[in-house]
């Protein structure tokens, strides 16, 4: 941010009229009364459904194809075959032959009548198991690292040393709403999509390139969204697919909408992540050393490197990851890519070794905290006093294993997180018409989280208007460019072009209107409604007076993002208390409370952004409890590809949730920053800690299950590894 | 799904007749069949639903003869029923933990009763048994859920009603209705481990329907108690169904049924021996559920399910003798 005043700048505190306020969506009317149409409801005339021909085996050469019985059924518009004879298909559930017919149930049937072979080859699976990974040569390492004098810091006598394993399996996005589109080729060549996407004018480009089709004769809508969190960017093979059936059918729309099963198997994953940890302390609880030998599984194509040890820098570390091939559908990003799996590694190890040093946890983070990079250490010291008072840990927090007496122990647990964030590139039409009314216009998309809502604050604000007086339209690639959301960079991105916008279209009007008040139009202030002269009120027009000067001439501006003044910026911190108790009979865990303190940088609508955190941390408890995609190693085949045996949190599993969002002097100046990915990434380590502290034995690996908690009580040899 | 016919007969007999031959099925509340057949688990080519035949509905108690459930009864109604809460508590408890009130609103006594296993082999489409080149992928796979009773082989899913293992323990019956008319038979025989892929894991002979549940005078405090992880919407790990016959405060004689352990619902007559004559309390109780589970064989990765089906038994014995929080 820059120090010199600038006309963009963010208002001050006192001055803002809607920024920072409890604000409910725009769209939330239309959401629950069910007008907002979503993918699925697109229904345009002529309307063929798509269904795609999978692999039932995880690893498989295809041998033959024959999809003569399928064409020969009556109602089946188009067939196409996507994975040759000869392909080796990967992962079970993979695209092989594509069918678009009059109604779903003779796609339905078309595609069972479609004869594939297959020549089996070997399948790997077992992700968990390093040694076997090794064996089945399905390892690469793709870190070996070093700094410091590990060894040296570990043999060091005043050293105290905990060692661990720590993990979490591979899980799936489960966005509420599938991944499906709508496709209509036309002759021109031109082609029409309604996307479920994070990229809205991202993804012409994409469907251009490979289908050959000018991208200036692509229009993709994604009105409304029933989340991404990540797995929504890539145009699909399935999806390219849905285009060459619409052109196969004589320019027919088709629609595909992925089953559950498919969602689960082939539409993104969060990769698995284990690890042992070795880690050391002087006895002052002074963080010394690291030592971590990692892995997990994306897929057949490995996973990213995680970044271990998580937020701390300890001087003395020794880091080696293996990525492992698996014979399941690839990874994607999944809400903070790779942080969640290193928080529960790092603050996991933390937590142990705080409890070998007899220390409260949020001390010892505390007193480590120089070794968090200096840029967060400020948020963290601000945020752990806050969540401590919040989640009562002075009154429920006890030393680990401590606790009362009786089969149910209750337990906290504390962890730390951060996330870059920042505005990705937007650019947006601000256009404010002689009626008064404003609309602001731009490729973007909501993902459900809010935009709408945010860009239409950030407008009304600039205008000294209220939040209905500006109609928001986004999600469809014919507005002006704007950035695809990931990374939690869609506000900053899009309340940054908005702004600039807004206000060179306020300067633009008062060009207009300062004539007729008699002073220069930099004397002009928009403010409720009306547009006056500084520090003279009584010479003012209302909003509707001074836009009916325009004329047949609205005023229409660009807004961009990056631009003048930096509006945006990067890193944010927060911290997040669980509470749990733990049946130590059955080894159910049950939720107490939830606490998130956490960081943005300026807060558009405080109420978004609480429930982003809410959202997240139920996503996290899901993680924590719940959720593991379980594929048998002998065949390949999942075994959870549905929602009843994927477990996700129910209402009655979510406790009370706590959201502190930390705003005001020392935070809003950054402006807005993003938040969609920090706040997910805490739950599974502050829970597994809580679980650690209540039953006094740490249960290794996410989700925890009564299975795991009842092997950890029984003993530690039996709890490592399962 | 594949296609297939649907009928809708006004009578049990009618639906009978509409089952005979071919490769048909009963249809209920169909929270069940509708999801395996949209899974090709189930291909039926001619569903018979029941929810025109008037005579499989109705609940009726009548003092000194018993308990009546028609086979179309929902869980729901079940559960509400004032007799059935107030004479056979574990009965009303089972019902209302079988379901979320949705499915309880459809699902039915006889869908309950005969709900294929949940196993998540079978469900992926490996069969009944989850065999493959003539073994079972249960003892190496991922047996987290299945059987630690009566797990010998080939059968090693568990039976999933909830009603099964509570009315077995009020020794109730079924009345079923077939080709060659009604026959009544204890629910503790209509279960059965399937020994081949093509056995079923009911006594129905071809084209036979539950027509009714009947259920004895209650001999006295009856629970049942049900373990899942999650609040709601989540198949148990573990049940349990009680009734106890006490004699002042000493039990007389005890019923001790489990359910979700084994390929059928599983009497535990060692419970029961270990039960019978002594005064209820936690150490008794947890006594029983030691004894339940004293011949488990767990398979390689559900040890836990031990430990899950003792506790149970344990709180179902507690509740039933109104001492739960002991």
């Amino acid at each position: 941010m820059g120090t010199t005043p600038c006309k963009y700048d963010w208002p001050e505190a006192s001055k803002r009229k809607l920024i920072g306020k409890r604000i409910s969506r725009v769209d939330g009317p239309a959401k629950a009364s069910g007008r907002a149409r979503y993918t699925y409801d697109i229904n345009p005339p002529g309307l063929l459904y798509g269904k795609i021909v999978r692999s039932p085996y995880a690893h498989v050469r295809i041998s033959s194809i024959d999809t003569s019985e399928a064409e020969k059924l009556p109602g089946v518009k188009a067939v196409r075959v996507i994975q040759k004879t000869g392909t080796e298909i990967q992962w079970e559930g993979d695209e092989i032959v594509g069918i678009a017919a009059v109604s779903e149930e003779i796609a339905e049937d078309a595609a069972r009548k479609v004869k594939i072979e297959y020549a089996h080859l070997p399948v790997f699976v077992a992700d968990a198991d390093l040694a076997a990974a090794e064996q089945a040569q399905r390892t690469k390492v793709t870190k070996d690292d070093q700094q410091g004098d590990v060894e040296k810091a570990f043999q060091d006598p005043d050293a105290v040393i905990s060692e661990g394993f720590y993990g979490q399996p591979v899980i799936c996005h489960c966005c509420l709403e599938a991944h499906g589109q709508v496709t209509q080729f036309s002759d021109g060549p031109s082609l029409k999509i309604w996307q479920s996407t994070q990229g809205v004018s991202v993804n012409p480009g994409q469907y251009a390139e490979v289908l050959k089709i000018p991208a200036a004769s692509i229009d993709l809508v994604c009105e409304y969204m029933g989340g991404g969190f990540g797995s929504k960017f890539q145009v699909d093979r399935w999806g390219i697919e849905c285009a060459r059936l619409s052109h196969d059918a004589a320019g027919e729309p088709v629609k595909i909408m992925l089953e559950r099963a498919a969602e689960l198997q082939v539409a993104g994953i969060r990769p698995s992540l284990y690890g042992k940890i070795r880690v050391a302390a002087s006895k002052d609880g002074t963080l010394t050393a690291w030592q971590s030998e990692s892995w997990g599984t994306g897929g057949v194509g490995g996973a990213g490197v995680p970044p271990l040890p998580y937020v701390f820098n300890i001087p003395n570390q020794k880091v080696k990851y293996t990525a492992v091939s698996t014979n399941t559908g690839g990874a994607r990003a999944w809400r903070a890519p790779n942080h969640p799996q290193s928080a529960v590694l790092t603050m996991g190890a933390l937590d142990d070794l705080a409890a070998k040093l007899n220390m409260d946890p949020i001390d010892f983070l505390t007193k480590n905290m120089d070794l968090a990079p200096e840029s967060l250490r400020k948020y963290y010291l601000d945020e752990l006093p806050i969540a401590r008072r919040l989640a009562e840990w002075d009154k429920y927090w006890h030393p680990r294993g401590q606790g009362a007496s009786g089969p149910v122990k209750r337990g906290l647990g504390v962890s730390l997180h951060t996330w870059g964030g920042r505005g990705h590139n937007s650019t947006c039409n601000v256009t404010i018409h002689s009626d008064g009314s404003v609309e602001v216009a731009l490729g973007s998309q909501d993902l459900g989280v809010g935009t709408r809502t945010v860009i239409g604050i950030v407008a009304a604000e600039s205008l000294g208007l209220p939040l209905e007086a500006v109609t928001v339209k986004l999600g469809d690639s014919r507005y002006p460019y704007s950035g695809a959301s990931g990374g939690s960079t869609t506000v900053g991105g899009v309340s940054s072009s908005t702004r600039r916008g807004s206000v060179d279209a306020r300067e633009a009007l008062f060009a207009v209107v300062a004539p007729g008040l008699g002073v220069p139009p930099d004397q002009l202030e928009a403010v409720d409604g009306h547009v006056r002269v500084k520090g003279d009120p009584a010479k003012s027009l209302t909003w509707k007076q001074a836009c009916a000067k325009l004329g047949t001439k609205p005023v229409q501006v660009m807004g961009k993002n990056p631009g003048d003044c930096n509006l945006t910026s990067s890193g944010v911190g927060g911290v997040q208390i669980a509470d749990v108790s733990v049946d130590t009979e059955t080894g159910i865990v049950k939720m107490n409370r939830m606490v998130a303190v956490q960081d943005c940088g300026l807060v558009i609508d405080l109420k978004t952004a609480e429930s982003q955190v809410f959202g997240a941390m139920v996503m996290g408890i899901t993680y924590a409890l719940f959720e593991e995609r379980v594929v048998d190693a002998q065949t390949g085949k999942a075994l959870n590809a549905n929602m009843e045996a994927y477990k996700l949190a129910g209402i009655g599993d979510i406790p009370d949730l706590v959201v502190h969002m930390m705003t005001g002097p020392g935070y809003d100046e950054r402006g807005p920053v993003g938040l969609a990915e920090p706040p997910t990434v805490s739950p599974g380590a502050a829970i597994s800690n809580a679980v650690a502290n209540a039953i006094g034995v740490r249960v290794s690996t996410i989700p925890i299950t009564p299975d795991k908690v009842l092997a950890a009580l029984a003993g530690p040899e039996k709890g490592a590894m399962a | 799904m594949e296609t297939f016919e649907y009928a809708r007969p006004a009578s049990a007999r009618e639906a009978v007749k509409l089952l005979a031959g071919g490769n048909a099925e009963v249809l209920a509340g169909g929270s069940d069949l509708l999801a395996r057949m949209k899974d090709s688990v189930s291909t039926p080519n001619r569903l018979v639903s029941l929810r025109e035949a008037r005579d499989l509905r109705g609940i009726e108690y009548t003092a000194g003869k018993g308990l009546r459930l028609g086979a179309m009864v929902t869980l729901e109604e079940v559960a509400t029923h004032p007799e059935t809460r107030r004479h056979y508590a574990g009965v009303a408890q089972a019902a209302e933990k079988a379901a979320s009130p949705q499915i309880r609103n459809v699902g039915t006594v006889g869908g309950n009763l005969c709900q294929r296993p949940r196993c998540w082999y079978y469900r992926a489409g490996f069969g009944l048994l989850a065999m493959q080149d003539g073994n079972s992928l249960i003892p190496n796979g991922d047996n987290r859920y299945h059987a630690i009773l009566g797990n010998s082989g080939p059968a090693y899913f568990v039976s999933p009603s909830n009603l099964a293992p509570m009315l077995i323990a009020f020794g109730a019956k079924f009345r079923l209705l077939g080709p060659s008319g009604p026959r009544e038979i204890p629910i503790s025989a209509f279960y059965v481990t399937p020994k081949t892929d093509s056995d079923s894991e009911f006594a129905l002979k071809p084209g036979e329907i539950i027509t009714e549940v009947l259920v004895p005078p209650s001999p006295g405090p009856s629970a049942f108690y049900e373990l899942r992880q999650k609040e709601y919407f989540d198949w148990a790990l573990a049940t349990a169904g009680v009734v106890l016959q006490m004699n002042g405060h000493a039990v007389k004689s005890a019923r001790v049924v489990m359910g979700q352990v084994a390929p059928i619902p599983w009497p535990s007559p060692e419970a029961e021996q270990s039960l019978a004559g002594k005064t209820i309390s936690a150490e008794v109780a947890d006594d029983a559920g030691k004894a339940a589970v004293a011949k488990a064989t767990p398979l390689s990765r559900n040890a836990y399910k031990v430990t899950l089906a003792r506790v149970t038994v344990k709180r179902a014995i507690l509740r039933a003798a109104g001492m739960e929080s002991a």
